[in-house]
């Protein structure tokens, strides 16, 4: 019942074992010469500035809460773009009722400025 | 398939461990993890018994409990964002004043 | 061999949710996370719910989750400190441990009704689990479809209101 599903489960699998494989080997097989320059972190060659665990600006939380409220705009379309020959005109009105109350608050979004990257 | 019970055991579990998170941890974002948790146990129950049913109408629910998890997600994170900003904590033990 | 591969799946979700709730450092908690959302969409398939499967990793994993991590690292949230909470984490796992109990009873005591719609397996493979879906949400749930958007909407609005500095 499940066999169409068998190529995702493979890639599952070999996603897996090529992360532990390759994890696994390199701590194995490697040389480990410690020293202070190999250990520090990999900053395209530049010295390392300040520390990885930094925080993020407030901007890329709004884009990504944007993001996340348009997306649920996006799952809706797809039953209704597959259902879109027959519903007709009635699908066509109903879509673009709920589009167009969504696109009241990308207005919204955009006068006040939440799209800036000021 | 497997039988319905199997499904609705595992979602019962699922949802205990989200009940047991919420209770005990106090970091907020945490307690947040443990709801989305709990919901997507609601969630799992609804498609096991829509499948068993022979009826859609719980699956078509489950798309709008994902909608209002997204809008919670964008409010109730944007919430602890604003609490933050005034407290520079957000352990649910530091929400104790109404105003201040 | 599909038993077995449901108590993997099983087994997995179960110990992906262990460890949110115990993972000391959120982050950690936030990938277990994602790991018991990919169990349910696996169960979704198993389910003959593919759509649901495909929403669930495109809603849960791949835009609320996200933005649960960028909140962890905007805000620099580090390991929970070590505070004296030992009675609250026994009277959470009591209360935990009874609603498993309860609900437990219920579904062992109760006895499931007969299947009454339509739709069965073969009816969903030959039709489509997008179609019926989007069938059903378009003519039956039309109503809180179209609520659907206006609560988007007051999600937008709220999120902007609460997250941007100078309005």
């Amino acid at each position: 019942m499940l066999g169409a599903y068998l190529p995702i489960l493979l890639l599952v699998i070999v996603a897996i074992a090529f992360g532990l494989v390759s994890l696994t080997f390199s701590s194995l097989i490697g040389p480990k010469k410690k020293s202070a320059l190999k250990l520090s972190p990999y900053e395209s060659g530049c010295e390392p500035v300040g520390t990885a665990r930094d925080r993020f600006s407030i901007k890329f939380y709004l884009i990504a809460m944007l993001f996340i409220l348009f997306d649920i705009e996006a799952v809706f379309l797809y039953p209704w773009a597959i259902l879109y020959k027959k519903l007709g005109v009635f699908g066509l009105v109903e879509m673009g009722l709920f589009i167009v109350i969504l696109f009241v608050g990308y207005i919204y979004v955009w006068k006040k400025g939440a799209l800036e990257w000021e | 398939m497997e039988n319905l019970n199997s499904y609705l055991i595992v979602s019962a579990i699922l949802f205990s461990i989200g009940t047991i998170g919420v209770l005990t941890r106090k970091n907020a974002i945490v307690m947040f993890m443990c709801i989305e948790l709990m919901l997507n146990a609601v969630n799992l129950t609804f498609v096991a018994f829509s499948r068993y049913l022979g009826n859609l109408d719980g699956q078509v629910f489950v798309f709008f409990v994902m909608t209002v998890a997204a809008a919670e997600a964008a409010v109730g994170l944007a919430l602890m964002i604003a609490f933050y900003n005034n407290r520079e904590s957000i352990d649910v033990d530091d929400v104790n004043l109404m105003k201040w | 061999m599909e038993t077995l591969f449901f108590a993997i799946i099983t087994l997995v979700a179960v110990v992906s949710a262990i460890l949110v709730i115990t993972c000391k450092n959120p982050i950690n908690s936030a990938l277990s996370l994602i790991l018991t959302f990919f169990c349910l969409a696996t169960y979704y398939v198993m389910l003959d719910a593919p759509f649901m499967a495909a929403v669930q990793v495109m809603v849960y994993a791949g835009a609320i989750m996200v933005l649960i991590v960028f909140v962890i690292m905007l805000l620099n949230v580090r390991v929970d400190a070590h505070k004296k909470q030992t009675h609250k984490v026994a009277l959470g796992c009591i209360i935990g441990l009874f609603t498993l109990i309860n609900t437990a009873f219920l579904i062992f005591k109760s006895r499931a009704a007969m299947p009454m719609g339509p739709y069965n397996g073969s009816i969903i493979k030959q039709i489509g689990h997008t179609e019926l879906i989007g069938k059903e949400m378009f003519t039956t749930f039309l109503l809180p479809f179209e609520i659907t958007s206006i609560l988007l909407l007051v999600a937008i609005i709220g999120a902007v209101i609460l997250a941007k500095k100078k309005i």
